[in-house]
C-alpha cells in the first residue's frame, strides 16, 4: 500500500514562502491498495492537484472517505476534475449531521448551490453515489477494506482505517481526546474519567499495530492549554502518546496549524521528540509533508 | 390505539422544551465561555431536551457502536459542540407554554420528573451501582413519565378527562388513561422512546414504571423508576397529576429489601435532595 499527502494544513489553505516546505493545501491524501484501487481520505484543498494527475487512468474507480465536512476537509471537491468526467464513477462516504440530520449527500450538494459554486451537484458527469456511514462499517473493494471509528470533534468525524493485503493505515481526521468536562471534586468526575477512559481505550484500539497512523496534531501542547482546549484537535505530546500506546510503526503528524511557519513548526516537532524522550523501540515520527508519497 | 403515526411524530420534532430549560440554553449559549458541564446539567434537567439529545445520538442512522443512554456519555461521545447545537436547535423552537388545554401544571410536573430523577439515582447509589451508570438512573427517573408530555400537546381533552376520572373515582391515573383511551402514558412514552432506538433498559423503565411488580424479572432500574416515582409521590414533591397511584408491589418491596417509607428514611434529608430539582424548576 502507497499513500500520498496531498494536502497537510489544517482549517485553511495557507500558500506562502513561509509554508513551502510542508505545503499548503488543506487535508487530502491519496492511497493506492495492493492492487492499485484508489481510495481519497478527505477532499481539503489538497484534491484539486490530485484529480490533475489522474486524467490517465480514466474511466476511473474512485472511493472518496471524509472524515467530515468541516470546510477544510472539502472545499476541493467542486474543483476535483474526475467529478467532470463521464464513465468516472465516485463513491463518497462520511457521516451524516447529527444536528441538521441531514445526509453526505445533502451537506455537500449545499457547497455547490448557485451561489457558491457555478456547477450544480445534479449536473456533474461523472456517476457520483454517496453513503452514509454508520460507526464500524466495512466497505470493501479490491484487496482494500476500509472501517471506521467515531472520534472527538465539534462535528462528527469518522476516523479511518484502510487494510491491504497485509498492510494497514489509520488515518484520524479532525481529532481532539476528550478531556473531563468535570473539576476533580465534583461528584460527576470520576464517573466521566470512567466513560473517557473507555472511549480512548476504543481508539487505541483502532489505531493499534498499524504500519501508519496519520493523526491530527495541530497544536503545540502549551498553545493547546491556553486557548485551543474543545477546538477538537491533537497535540504533539497527546499524539505521540498514542502512537506508542498503540505501538504503530510509523506516525505521520499533520494538519498543520495554519499560522505556522515551516521553520516554527519543524522547532515545535524537534522540541516534542526530545521531550518525550523518543527511543529506538518507539514509533517513528515524521511530519506529514505535501507532495510525498510513503510506502505503508 | 395507533401511537406512532407521522402526525405525532412530525408534533413531537417541533415539540418545544421547558421554559426552564430554555432560557438557560439561550443564556448559557450566548457567552462565549459556555461551560460544558453547566450545559449539560440543564439539559440532563429538562425532559424535552434530554429526550432530544438521546433521540439524536442513537438515531440508527448515526449507528454508534454503543447506545448512549446518559447526557454526559452523549458528550464523550459525539461532543460538546453537537449536544450544544442540538439544544439551542429545540430552544429555537421556543417554550413549552405555562397553560395547556389539559390544565396540567408543568411546572409541578417538571418538578416531580426531577424529583424522582434525584430519588432514583440516589436510589441506585444505596443499592450499589457503580457511579458510572448512576446517570442512566437519573435519566430514567426524568424521562419515566414523558408519556404525560406527549398527551399534553397531542391528546389534551382526553388526557384532561382521564385526570378527571382519576380525581372522581380515586384511580391510579394510568387505570383511569387505560379505561379511557385504552393506552396509558407510561405506555406512550416507551413506544417513542423505542421507535427512536433510545437504550432498551431506558424504554423498559419507562413501560413498567407502573407495572415492573408484573414482571417474572425486573431489573434494578425498573424497580428502583417504579419505586422512586412512588417515593416522590409520597412525599408530595411536585406533582405528576395522580393522586391514587398503586401500592409498591410486594415482590419489588422484597427484591429492593424496603418499603417506601424505609426508602425515605434510607435516602435522609430530602430537602437537601430536591434542593437542586426545586431550584431548576422554579426559575
Amino acid at each position: 500500500m502507497k499513500f500520498k499527502f496531498w494536502g497537510v494544513r489544517g482549517s485553511i489553505a495557507t500558500p506562502g514562502p513561509k509554508t513551502v516546505r510542508y505545503g499548503g493545501n488543506t487535508t487530502c491524501i491519496e492511497i493506492r491498495g495492493a492492487s492499485d484501487e484508489l481510495v481519497i481520505l478527505d477532499a481539503g484543498t489538497g484534491i484539486f492537484q490530485l484529480g490533475n494527475t489522474l486524467a490517465p487512468e480514466f474511466p476511473i474507480n474512485i472511493n472518496i472517505f471524509l472524515s467530515h465536512t468541516h470546510w477544510d476537509h472539502i472545499q476541493g471537491l467542486p474543483m476535483f476534475s474526475p467529478i467532470f468526467v463521464p464513465g468516472n464513477q465516485i463513491t463518497i462516504h462520511g457521516a451524516m449531521d447529527i444536528v441538521s440530520q441531514h445526509s453526505v449527500k445533502e451537506v455537500l450538494s449545499r457547497q455547490m448551490e448557485h451561489a457558491y459554486f457555478p456547477v450544480k451537484e445534479t449536473e456533474l458527469a461523472a456517476e457520483l453515489s454517496y453513503v452514509d456511514l454508520q460507526e464500524n462499517n466495512c466497505i470493501e473493494f479490491g484487496e482494500t477494506r476500509v472501517t471506521n471509528c467515531l472520534l472527538n470533534h465539534p462535528v462528527l468525524n469518522f476516523g479511518y482505517r484502510v487494510e491491504s493485503a497485509d498492510k494497514s493505515l489509520v488515518f484520524t481526521g479532525d481529532h481532539e481526546w476528550p478531556y473531563n468536562i468535570y473539576d476533580p471534586t465534583d461528584p460527576e468526575y470520576g464517573a466521566y474519567q470512567e466513560i473517557i477512559n473507555a472511549r480512548r481505550q476504543k481508539i487505541i484500539d483502532f489505531f493499534k499495530d498499524v504500519d501508519a497512523l496519520i493523526i491530527d496534531t495541530s497544536y503545540d501542547d502549551i498553545e493547546y492549554e491556553q486557548s485551543k482546549m474543545g477546538w477538537g484537535h491533537g497535540t504533539f505530546d497527546k499524539s505521540i502518546a498514542a502512537a506508542k500506546e498503540s505501538s504503530v510503526k510509523k506516525c505521520y503528524l499533520t494538519h498543520h496549524e495554519p499560522t505556522r511557519s515551516d521553520d516554527e513548526l519543524e522547532d515545535l516537532y524537534f522540541a516534542a521528540l526530545e521531550r518525550n524522550d523518543i527511543s529506538d523501540s518507539d514509533p517513528e515520527f515524521i511530519l506529514a509533508k505535501e507532495g510525498v508519497e510513503f510506502l505503508a | 390505539m395507533q401511537i406512532i403515526h407521522e402526525d405525532l411524530l412530525a408534533m413531537v420534532e417541533a415539540m418545544p422544551a421547558f421554559p426552564q430549560g430554555v432560557i438557560k440554553v439561550l443564556d448559557m449559549c450566548s457567552k462565549t465561555d459556555c461551560s460544558p458541564k453547566d450545559l449539560v446539567s440543564v439539559v440532563e434537567r429538562d425532559p424535552v431536551l434530554a429526550m432530544r439529545v438521546l433521540k439524536l445520538v442513537n438515531s440508527p442512522f448515526i449507528g454508534l457502536s454503543q447506545p448512549i443512554s446518559s447526557i454526559s456519555h452523549g458528550v464523550a461521545y459525539v461532543g460538546m459542540n453537537t449536544i450544544k447545537n442540538i439544544a439551542l436547535t429545540v430552544a429555537a423552537i421556543g417554550m413549552l407554554p405555562r397553560e395547556n388545554k389539559a390544565n396540567f401544571n408543568m411546572d409541578e410536573f417538571l418538578q416531580h420528573s426531577l424529583g424522582t430523577a434525584a430519588v432514583c439515582k440516589r436510589m441506585a447509589g444505596l443499592k450499589g451501582v457503580k457511579e458510572t451508570n448512576s446517570a442512566d438512573y437519573f435519566l430514567a427517573g426524568l424521562l419515566h413519565d414523558f408519556g404525560k408530555v406527549i398527551l399534553v400537546r397531542q391528546m389534551p381533552d382526553q388526557f384532561s378527562e382521564a385526570l378527571e376520572e382519576a380525581q372522581k373515582k380515586k384511580l391510579a391515573l394510568d387505570v383511569a388513561e387505560r379505561m379511557i383511551y385504552k393506552i396509558d402514558h407510561a405506555e406512550i412514552g416507551a413506544v417513542l422512546a423505542a421507535h427512536w432506538a433510545l437504550p432498551e433498559g431506558l424504554v423498559r423503565a419507562i413501560r413498567y414504571h407502573h407495572s415492573a411488580g408484573d414482571l417474572s424479572n425486573p431489573s434494578l432500574l425498573e424497580q428502583i423508576v417504579m419505586a422512586g416515582n412512588l417515593v416522590v409521590h409520597r412525599l408530595g414533591f411536585g406533582s405528576s397529576g395522580n393522586y391514587y397511584p398503586a401500592e409498591l408491589p410486594k415482590s419489588i418491596i422484597k427484591n429492593l429489601d424496603m418499603n417506601i417509607d424505609e426508602i425515605i428514611s434510607a435516602i435522609g434529608d430530602t430537602d437537601a435532595l430536591f434542593a437542586d430539582a426545586k431550584a431548576f424548576a422554579s426559575t
